[in-house]
């Protein structure tokens, strides 16, 4: 294989590059003003939890340096947390504890930790040492996430997260990232965590990429990565489309986490994904983005679902059918049940109903679970 | 998006055809090569004579340059504000500038501009009368030692030229006798007083020949002074400051002889300092300067039309724009990652000040020491604004101890350390520190290349002498590099390094 791919190849391909989503998607279509919600992450938390969008639990904050002391209260009756600057971007400054033994903390490496230790963190924190820019930050503390037992193997020392692009509401593509040894139980690419590309359609595998290059099993836990079927795919997906709405930004990266009891939970925003999805997928961009786009402006539901597909049009009314009619109650007990105990209800339904707490509002939704079922069609290389 | 693509196609297709366009002209109009050729050196002297006035009507005379040894004035300007201002010829050779007012209330400076660039490199002055020196009138025990000084020095000597020479280099001496020092310290530390005075005790015909050392870029500097001497057969020049003989090739010659130079009746504490800027201009363009001083209207509007400090700093200013050019190509259509924006254009700047390989050392260095002290400051723990504050202090002690240890042994080109950018390199530090923290040293060793082979890129955009002349004398291009900026900016296709990045997808069919 040579070093370099000819431009034309790329473009064929339908590869987005740097400069073209800086100019194309970002600048175009993600305002500046709508950035705080996602960079924030104590703000996407609570827009997420008006909107019954299920998140780990929040257990505290610590705005300013003289808090830091009382940390150790917060956190009397937990034993496994993370501590987490609200404007850290990469995966910088996570601390994360899996339990304790007797006085200390145990992180997910197996490392002891004692108490002043946690305190300097927070302070650090605190005065931005992980933030972008160096600017002040306040730390949060989360639960745990209890994560789905069945993606256990596919990560060392760390949470496995699935980041999906959205574009203007529709899900275009998708990766699951696994820490790895030498990412250091991080899930951050750069720093050598595998992406594994996921099917939109199926929520399967298509390849794992580490340090830009193809792999075929884990480094670390060495499961092979073909197997790997996402569960709760559907109800992922409609989260991810709901989140675009809730942060008003058309092309989005979701970052979103499978809890064992409560499925699908968003885990953060990011309004300036990376293109290293495109090599966990093998897959360009531009081509699906552009499609997206017209599934958006509702070019496709007309020719697309109703004439031609019989199969589309029939999930396609259904699943518009189910929204309307039971929506408009599930997602205000949804949205009520999200401020006490953050959505309890939020894993229960069904894998596969097309209805879901995900999606914004009853008006909307009809529209949401349309173009996630275009999307599942068209942004699909595998057979179901 | 299809809207604001034609704009800015229609904005940088305008200023690219407007820079292009205005260079065209001035070198088809005005001479003035595009391409540097042959060079002559023109000086940019501009003279302030500062004063604060007295009671009184105010009078200032500058005695004018007699433009000797080949020196040709092209251009002469003077500012004078709310004086009567006259030249006044008071010999055949010698002329006058005259400042007048009836009265003053504030601290003035009155400005004298010209441009000058020797024509001939001509080595002997022209022929002067000569006068028999008059013996100086001493105290008993200086005209002692006096006399035994020049005894000596005849005794050692074959001629009034090694007379001379002796002398200068006695003078130069550091562990000087007797005599001397007892000389030196009744004429008050004056060496030139008494060079003159010692001459005219060995019957050697002498004055004093005074004008300024072209430097360039210097803004304060003062009168220098050299001694000419009459061998018997012509006039020789000696220079006290380092016992040669001739005339240095930087000299340019205000006044030969005696007589003051600057003459203020009421005001004191006057001064008369100089600013020197020199610009290579090619041969051709300075012929058509001396020739049609009067129709210059175009290139009156150009860089040179300002005061000379002025004209120094654009001189550098007008360069950066080619850096950030630089910049702009590497990381939009290469896709270099660089610590900071444009971080390089600084580094590049003190790379001009410090020339490349060695400030290639320093700042190697720097960053290199100041990530080993970074590293431990990191373990105190402590906030983020005072330990930026205590980097940038660790940078200047650095600075400091690399500048004192380089001198004393030897290596003067390290001193010019100063001349990086002390608060950008405290924060280079800070920012590939953390960095190391958090993505490793393989991720600064990637970022830390990346900035110093743009900031080479840049120094060598910057230094290249085609890049120097067309900026400097055709400034107008900056209007086109700005078109072309416009354009890069609305570049949407791969970057060199994504076509490595992705290679792995071209090879799936």
């Amino acid at each position: 294989m040579s070093l370099l791919v000819s431009p034309l190849k790329l473009r064929e391909l339908g590869i987005l590059g740097m400069n073209n989503r800086n100019i194309g998607f970002i600048g175009r279509y993600n305002q500046r003003k709508n950035y705080c919600l996602a960079d924030n992450k104590l703000n996407t938390k609570s827009a997420a939890i008006a909107r019954g969008i299920p998140v780990p639990e929040l257990i505290g904050t610590v705005d300013y340096q003289f808090q830091v002391s009382t940390v150790n209260k917060l956190l009397e009756e937990r034993d496994a947390f993370v501590i987490k600057p609200s404007q850290g971007s990469g995966g910088k400054g996570i601390l994360v504890i899996v339990g304790r033994r007797g006085d200390k903390f145990v992180k997910s490496s197996g490392a002891l930790i004692d108490d002043r230790e946690v305190r300097r963190h927070s302070s650090n924190i605190l005065a931005g040492l992980h933030s972008l820019g160096g600017r002040n930050d306040s730390a949060m503390i989360e639960a745990l996430i209890d994560f789905d037992p069945i993606l256990k193997d596919y990560s060392y020392e760390g949470v496995p997260d699935i980041r999906v692009i959205v574009f203007r509401g529709v899900p275009v593509m998708a990766m699951m990232r696994c820490a790895t040894r030498s990412s250091d139980g991080k899930a951050n690419l750069h720093q050598g965590a595998v992406g594994v590309g996921i099917d939109i359609g199926t929520g399967k595998s298509i390849c794992a990429v580490q340090n830009n290059r193809i792999v075929s099993q884990h480094p670390d836990t060495h499961i092979n990565f073909d197997t790997l079927t996402i569960p709760h795919w559907q109800q992922l997906l409609e989260l991810a489309s709901g989140c675009a709405g809730m942060a008003g930004l058309d092309y989005l990266g979701v970052d979103i986490v499978l809890d064992r009891l409560r499925g699908p939970m968003l885990l953060e925003l990011n309004a300036r994904p990376g293109l290293a999805i495109q090599v966990a997928n093998q897959a360009g961009l531009k081509h699906r983005l552009l499609k997206a786009g017209a599934i958006a402006d509702g070019f496709f539901s007309a020719e697309g679902s109703l004439s031609a597909e019989g199969s589309l049009s029939a999930e396609g009314s259904l699943s518009a059918e189910g929204s309307l009619s039971a929506e408009g109650s599930l997602s205000a007990e949804g949205s009520l049940s999200a401020e006490g105990s953050p959505s309890a209800e939020g894993s229960p339904s069904a894998e596969g109903s097309p209805s879901a707490e995900g999606s914004p509002s009853a008006e909307g939704s009809d529209n949401a679970s349309q173009k996630i079922a275009l999307a599942r069609r068209y942004f699909t290389t595998q057979t179901t | 998006m299809i809207n604001s693509r034609i704009q800015i196609g229609l904005i940088s297709g305008l200023l690219i055809a407007l820079g292009v366009g205005l260079t065209l002209y001035k070198a088809v109009s005005l001479n003035l090569p595009l391409v540097p050729g042959e060079y002559r050196e023109v000086w940019t002297v501009e003279s302030k004579t500062s004063f604060i006035p007295t009671d009184g009507p105010v009078n200032v005379g500058l005695r004018l340059p007699a433009a000797l040894a080949g020196w040709t004035i092209l251009d002469e300007h003077f500012v004078s504000s709310g004086f009567g201002f006259s030249i006044v010829q008071e010999a055949e050779t010698v002329s006058t500038a005259r400042w007048t007012r009836q009265s003053l209330d504030h601290p003035t400076t009155l400005y004298y501009k010209m441009q000058i660039y020797r024509a001939r490199a001509d080595r002997e002055l022209p022929a002067l009368e000569v006068e028999l020196p008059v013996k100086p009138l001493l105290e008993a025990d200086q005209q002692a030692a006096m006399d035994r000084v020049v005894q000596r020095i005849q005794q050692q000597s074959s001629d009034r030229e090694s007379f001379t020479l002796l002398l200068l280099q006695e003078l130069l001496r550091e562990s000087q006798d007797q005599d001397i020092l007892f000389l030196l310290n009744s004429y008050s530390g004056d060496s030139l007083e008494m060079i003159l005075h010692s001459m005219a005790s060995a019957g050697i015909p002498a004055h004093e020949l005074r004008g300024i050392e072209l430097e360039d870029g210097r803004r304060r500097q003062t009168l220098s002074s050299l001694i000419e001497l009459y061998s018997g057969e012509k006039w020789i020049i000696a220079n006290p400051t380092t016992a040669r003989l001739g005339l240095p090739s930087n000299f340019f010659i205000w006044q030969r002889g005696d007589g003051a130079i600057l003459n203020l009746t009421g005001g004191r504490n006057s001064s008369l300092e100089f600013a020197l800027v020199s610009n290579s201009l090619p041969a051709k363009a300075v012929l058509g300067m001396e020739q049609r001083a009067e129709e210059f209207a175009l290139l009156d509007f150009s860089i040179y039309s300002l005061p000379v400090e002025q004209q120094g700093i654009f001189k550098g200013l007008l360069l950066i724009p080619v850096a950030a050019l630089v910049v702009v190509v590497m990381r939009l259509l290469v896709g270099v990652q660089t610590s900071g924006t444009f971080m390089p254009i600084l580094i590049a700047l003190a790379f001009i000040q410090t020339t490349l390989l060695v400030g290639l050392i320093i700042f190697l260095v720097l960053i290199g020491s100041g990530l080993w002290i970074r590293s431990y400051l990191s373990r105190l723990n402590l906030l983020l604004v005072a330990r930026v504050a205590t980097v940038i202090i660790v940078v200047i002690l650095l600075m400091a101890a690399l500048a004192v240890t380089s001198y004393k042994l030897g290596l003067d080109q390290i001193l010019t350390v100063t001349f990086f950018p002390t608060v950008i390199v405290a924060w280079t530090i800070e920012r590939m520190s953390i960095l190391w923290e958090e993505e490793g040293g393989h991720e600064v060793l990637i970022q830390g290349s990346g900035s110093l082979l743009v900031a080479v890129l840049a120094y060598l955009a910057m230094s290249n002498t085609l890049v120097e002349h067309l900026t400097f004398n055709f400034p107008e291009l900056t209007l086109s590099l700005l078109g072309v900026i416009l354009l890069l900016g609305k570049y949407t296709g791969y970057r060199l390094s994504e076509l490595y990045r992705f290679r792995d997808l071209a090879g799936k069919e």
